[in-house]
């Protein structure tokens, strides 16, 4: 197993703001827009920048997509910052015609995505975006799993031309992916390499997964992990190259198992090359308040569960 | 003046023309809001508008306009082939497959003249709003028109737009409404009233004009008006008052026409009504 170590933890949204400023240097084309969660969101170094290039909607997300949409027309590259359940499902529709449909160069930038939310609730806690986003015809779906890989997606899908959804979260965690990384959309990243059993982890669940794979090493069992932070477009070779050499499947994310990651690889492998799979993932349920790690390891989101999963699996393999 | 006027009105019978044909021939669609919007239509893309018709999907230095009461889509697609955006034989295309024009407009079939999709209800504001910032962005000096029907100002979403626009001194935004009191379940004041709209529309800090929607010459004199207040720190709203169906005797100022289309007898007796000196497509 490869050691990953980290010095700093930090969280997502952070890197989200550190990305946002880098693009808004790079071209001046990127505009913010955010719906009365700028401290959430750490839009303030943007904001504080390039105070003419960010607009304040208030508590109105429908109008801050249909916003972003006709902003495109002229040039501009909005991003939409609010929390991930006010960025899907409250607005579903707007982005569906005035962003999908219409092909437009909108940003949709969610934070405090998923139970890591915690203490205010299953309100607040969307598990069902990534399932909402990746049906969307022509919608990106990035889910980036530290600080470092987050700055360097804000960065990247600022250069690509189309509607994307990037989720990420609230809670501090280690980082662990390499500062000034080059991040390309849809190629997914070779965590580790091994034989027995490939994991697919997205988001929060990459580095409890590193964590399982520490595990599952003393006990002999070699993981490969590969960090899935593109969902759509799935990276199809990348998973079907692991399977073919490790014949059983863990999917991983913080998410509803309807919908995610999970059913993604699941459709992918039916039709390629069926494959043994268990799912890391809540349950088909809602969440609740509570503190982000008890609410993890309650809902089988954590580096116990995926361990628990691969012997699992792996006693599936013919 | 007076030329310019008749001009306009022939243009406009053409069509409503169109209007009925295109309706007729697919047996689906909306004629009742469309035929009471074509005087407005025709005015902005052959009067009021600086526009090209070479189509550009951003539009620099060019007025943009934008429909957010998309099941009106038979008056644009007809003006817009009317004023040269494409053949007007493709009018014949209308909610068929494989045609560019789909029931409700998209951008997603390249129509020339569409920027945004828009059918489901109370959108195209926040998307107006949108393109006008990023015109003031761009130093670009041009305005932005858009269009709602009364019954779509049942969406919340037309109310954060409408908070939206003044407190941000959106001032190169005309919009309108067209008020005809109707909407498919019957009156707008049976299924849901409206209120005092004028007053709605100054509370919330908009510079509000009335219009008389099927009179060309109020028509044009109240653009021309909207554009000179224009760039004075509030968005404008032109409430237009029109009847649900114009120029078809029995279409008019009734919500059953709003989205039913002709049978053959139907047809013929409302094209009788509408001489106009221009082709059928």
């Amino acid at each position: 197993m490869k050691k990953y170590t980290f010095t700093e933890k930090k969280d997502t949204r952070s890197g989200f703001g550190a990305g946002l400023l880098e693009a808004g240097k790079r071209n001046g084309n990127v505009v913010a827009l955010c719906a009365d969660l700028v401290g959430s969101l750490k839009m303030e170094a943007f904001i504080k920048e390039f105070p003419e290039r960010f607009f304040q909607i208030g508590i109105a997300e429908a109008n801050m997509m249909g916003i972003a949409a006709g902003m495109t027309i002229g040039g501009k590259i909005p991003f939409t910052g609010t929390f991930a359940n006010f960025s899907t499902g409250r607005v579903y529709d707007q982005i569906r015609q005035s962003i999908a449909y219409s092909g437009k160069n909108v940003k949709i930038c969610a934070s405090h995505a998923g139970l890591t939310l915690g203490e205010d609730g299953a309100t607040h806690q969307i598990l069902e975006d990534i399932g909402l986003m990746k049906m969307l015809p022509g919608m990106t779906v990035i889910n980036t799993c530290d600080y470092n890989q987050t700055m360097a997606a804000t960065i990247a899908i600022a250069e690509y031309e189309g509607p994307v959804y990037l989720r990420f979260g609230r809670p501090v965690i280690p980082i662990f992916t390499a500062p000034d990384q080059k991040f390309e959309i849809g190629k997914a990243w070779m965590v580790n390499e091994g034989s027995d059993v490939s994991i697919f982890a997205t988001g929060h669940l990459v580095w409890e997964a590193i964590l399982a794979g520490e595990q599952l090493a003393e006990m002999g069992i070699d993981a490969e992990i590969i960090n899935i932070h593109t969902i759509k477009p799935l990276d199809e070779e990348a998973v079907l190259k692991s399977v073919a050499k490790t014949g059983c499947v863990v999917t991983a994310e913080e998410h509803n198992r309807l919908g995610g990651l999970g059913d993604s690889i699941a459709q992918l492998l039916a039709k390629n090359n069926p494959t043994p799979q268990e799912y890391i993932a809540v349950d088909d349920s809602f969440g609740e308040s509570g503190k982000p790690a008890d609410l993890m390891s309650k809902y089988g989101l954590d580096a116990a569960h995926i361990v628990e999963a691969v012997k699992k699996v792996m006693a599936r393999k013919k | 003046m007076k030329a310019d006027i008749e001009k306009l009105n022939d243009i406009a019978t053409q069509v409503r023309r169109d209007i009925v044909r295109m309706v007729h021939q697919c047996q689906s669609g909306h004629p009742g809001g469309s035929l009471g919007c074509t005087d407005y239509f025709v005015a902005l893309y052959f009067h009021v508008l600086k526009h090209n018709v070479n189509f550009n999907m951003d539009g620099a230095g060019e007025d943009l306009f934008f429909l957010s009461n998309g099941h009106i889509s038979p008056v644009w697609y007809s003006t817009l082939a009317r004023a040269g955006y494409f053949e007007t034989a493709e009018l014949g295309t209308f909610r068929k497959i494989n045609s560019r024009m789909q029931g409700h407009p998209t951008t997603h079939e390249h129509l020339p003249g569409i920027r945004i999709a828009s059918g489901s209800l109370g959108q195209g504001m926040s998307v107006a709003i949108g393109a006008a910032l990023t015109k003031k962005l761009n130093n670009d000096n041009s305005l932005v028109f858009s269009l709602h029907g009364d019954g779509e100002l049942q969406e919340g979403q037309i109310w954060e737009a409408a908070m939206f626009a003044p407190h941000n001194k959106v001032d190169n935004l005309i919009s309108t409404i067209d008020y005809n009191g109707q909407q498919i379940d019957g009156p707008t004041d049976k299924v849901l009233s409206l209120g005092n709209l004028r007053a709605k529309w100054e509370a919330f800090g908009w510079d509000v004009l009335e219009m008389q929607g099927n009179d060309m010459e109020d028509v044009i004199r109240v653009l021309e008006l909207a554009k000179s207040r224009a760039f004075k720190g509030k968005p404008i709203m032109i409430l237009m008052h029109t009847a649900m169906g114009y120029g078809v005797d029995f279409m008019m100022g009734s919500h059953k026409w709003h989205g039913v289309a002709p049978n053959d007898e139907q047809l013929a007796a409302a094209l009788a009504q509408l001489n106009s000196s221009l082709q059928d497509y």
